[in-house]
């Protein structure tokens, strides 16, 4: 599935959630399928600035792609995390530092989520845009030398 | 619960409702109950005109004018003066500053005190439930001079260990700088006995009285203490102001804080000197709407008594206490046996921000983290607490909202 592909689908599961209350039980059951870090990666350099709760997040980069792995000691930060990782890993550095991520948006999320959350969240996708960029550079610098 | 509503009689939580509009806001479809007041407090109509009615109708600078404007301004603005003096009964006006806080008062406070007294070997005692605000001005003060930063230990119960406070007072100490109620767990200190052992040997104190003023009567010339700070937001004020109470002869014997208008007596490029009491201490234009605001804030208070208040909130905090206890899973942090506003907690092993978060969805505004006392979450080993802090205009109805809402919140989280 593209990175698109990934968030219209996000979109129409959250469809079927009008009540808020809801939505949070199913952000929430997201996190328990979030592919969680190896507890040595659980360091203060695998932490993610500007959360409130605690977010550890690790890439790993195989055959061309990037892999993530995370947790957090908060439940709907961890469910939070779930999404953005099942949107963005297992796709090429470019494709990830290209994307565009509007399922947060439509899915009305921002509106719901408290400002230090939405904050977090915002954290937590640039830091992934990071990693891949990164890897994307190192990649360009292989080729050209 | 309909005892705790009768203290307030002939007056009935209705009608002190319906002078906080801000109160019939709907969040999220929800009637909004509002428990972060330790935070800030909301504001009274009476508060909203005052303010409004300054600036309608007479505003001006103070203290410049020959004209007329200018001099009704000035007559508020020193009213308002009054107010607060007579409010924690100082014994002169002239001993009220005009802060921008309580933020303001104590950097005030551990700037020119530390000026004028503090050199190396010197000690500053707080306690380890102190706010960020009177933890940093006094590292800030102790870098700057060599002193030394002594800190009171207190208990898992969330009381001061006062062996330890009759230990460290006997130290070098030059100012013992503290809070009347902590903000992160609620507890009210022994504040007659620690200014007492204080000033036995000559040690000048500041009560941090943020958390205090809103709740229990005060008054400075009882308690005997030498600086007092609080700020105006709290207690049902505007934001922007603060109170620094200080000592006629203490204030007196320091240097200025800032420069500027108004604080000064005459300047020229060789000498200055400086204005009197209180202006020494108000340089440039003061936030005259917003004292003008804390002085109807302090009218509303006394037109209910804080006598009245303090009973009704003991009875709610007790009520509340008592129905919190029956949600699984629930700890309070801060069991001390005298507290006030404050009710801190964990819902089982839930971070506080997913509570906090589950709860603001149903329309009860909490606070969670740390609550600007970082030290005393890593004093008790947890993340930080969600907070339920009340005030005047809280009722049973609140709590019972609250105690649903934590129900709910537990079932959500699993
Ligand atoms: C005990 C205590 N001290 C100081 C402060 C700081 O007050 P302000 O931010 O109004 O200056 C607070 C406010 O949260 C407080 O609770």
């Amino acid at each position: 599935m593209t990175i698109k592909e990934q968030q219209d689908e996000i979109i129409e599961e959250f469809a079927y959630y009008p009540e808020w209350m809801e939505k949070y039980e199913y952000i929430i059951q997201l996190g328990k399928e979030l592919p969680l870090i190896e507890e040595k990666y659980k360091t203060d350099d695998h932490l993610i600035r500007g959360c409130q709760s605690r977010v550890w997040m690790h890439p790993e980069y195989r055959d061309g792609k990037v892999w993530f792995t995370a947790d957090s000691d908060a439940l709907i930060t961890k469910g939070l995390v779930g999404m953005v990782i099942r949107v963005l890993s297992g796709h090429t550095p470019k494709e990830i530092v290209d994307a565009e991520i509007y399922f947060i948006s439509a899915i009305a999320l921002n509106s719901h989520l408290s400002p230090t959350r939405s904050n977090g969240l915002l954290s937590m996708l640039k830091q992934i845009k990071n990693y891949a960029l990164a890897y994307h550079l190192q990649d360009v610098k292989r080729e050209t030398t | 619960m309909s005892h705790t509503l009768n203290i307030y009689e002939p007056l009935s939580i209705e009608a002190i409702r319906a002078e906080f509009p801000i109160l019939q806001t709907l969040v999220y479809g929800n009637p909004l109950v509002y428990l972060d007041n330790a935070a800030t407090t909301q504001k009274p109509l009476s508060v909203l005109e005052a303010m409004d009615v300054y600036y309608k109708t007479i505003n001006a600078n103070v203290h410049r004018g020959v004209h007329h404007l200018s001099q009704v301004a000035t007559d508020a603005f020193e009213e308002a003066r009054r107010k607060v003096a007579s409010y924690i009964n100082a014994a002169h006006d002239h001993e009220i500053i005009f802060t921008r806080g309580t933020t303001e008062g104590i950097n005030l406070v551990a700037s020119v005190f530390g000026r004028a007294n503090l050199k190396a070997g010197d000690e500053v005692l707080i306690t380890a439930m102190e706010h960020h605000s009177n933890i940093v001005p006094w590292q800030l003060a102790c870098e700057y001079y060599g002193a030394k930063l002594k800190v009171i230990p207190f208990s898992e119960r969330g009381e001061l260990d006062m062996d330890a406070f009759a230990a460290l007072i006997k130290g070098p100490v030059k100012i013992l700088s503290f809070t009347y109620v902590s903000n992160s767990l609620g507890t009210i200190n022994p504040v007659n006995e620690m200014i007492h052992a204080a000033h036995e040997r000559g040690i000048v104190v500041l009560l941090d009285a943020a958390q205090a003023v809103q709740h229990i009567p005060i008054d400075v010339q009882e308690l005997d203490v030498d600086f007092l700070v609080f700020s105006s937001h709290k207690i049902y004020g505007p934001t922007g102001l603060g109170v620094l109470y200080g000592k006629e002869a203490l204030l007196n014997k320091l240097p200025p804080y800032q420069g500027g208008g108004e604080m000064i007596r005459t300047v020229s490029f060789e000498k200055t000197t400086y204005n009197d009491l209180p202006f020494k201490f108000e340089a440039g234009t003061p936030d005259i709407a917003g004292a003008i605001g804390l002085g109807a804030a302090l009218d509303y208070v006394n037109s209910i008594g804080i006598d009245r208040i303090k009973l009704a909130e003991e009875a709610l905090m007790e009520y509340a206490q008592e129905m919190m206890s029956g949600v699984p899973g629930i700890r309070f942090v801060g069991e001390a046996a005298n507290k006030a506003g404050v009710i801190s907690f964990l819902l089982g092993n839930h971070h506080p921000f997913d509570v906090g978060e589950i709860l603001d969805k149903q329309g009860i505004a909490v606070r969670t983290g740390h609550h600007c006392c970082q030290p005393v979450m890593d004093r008790l080993g947890i993340p930080g607490t969600v907070r339920a802090s009340f005030s005047v205009y809280n009722t049973p109805e609140d709590v019972d909202r609250l105690v649903k809402g934590l129900e709910k919140t537990a079932k959500m989280l699993g």
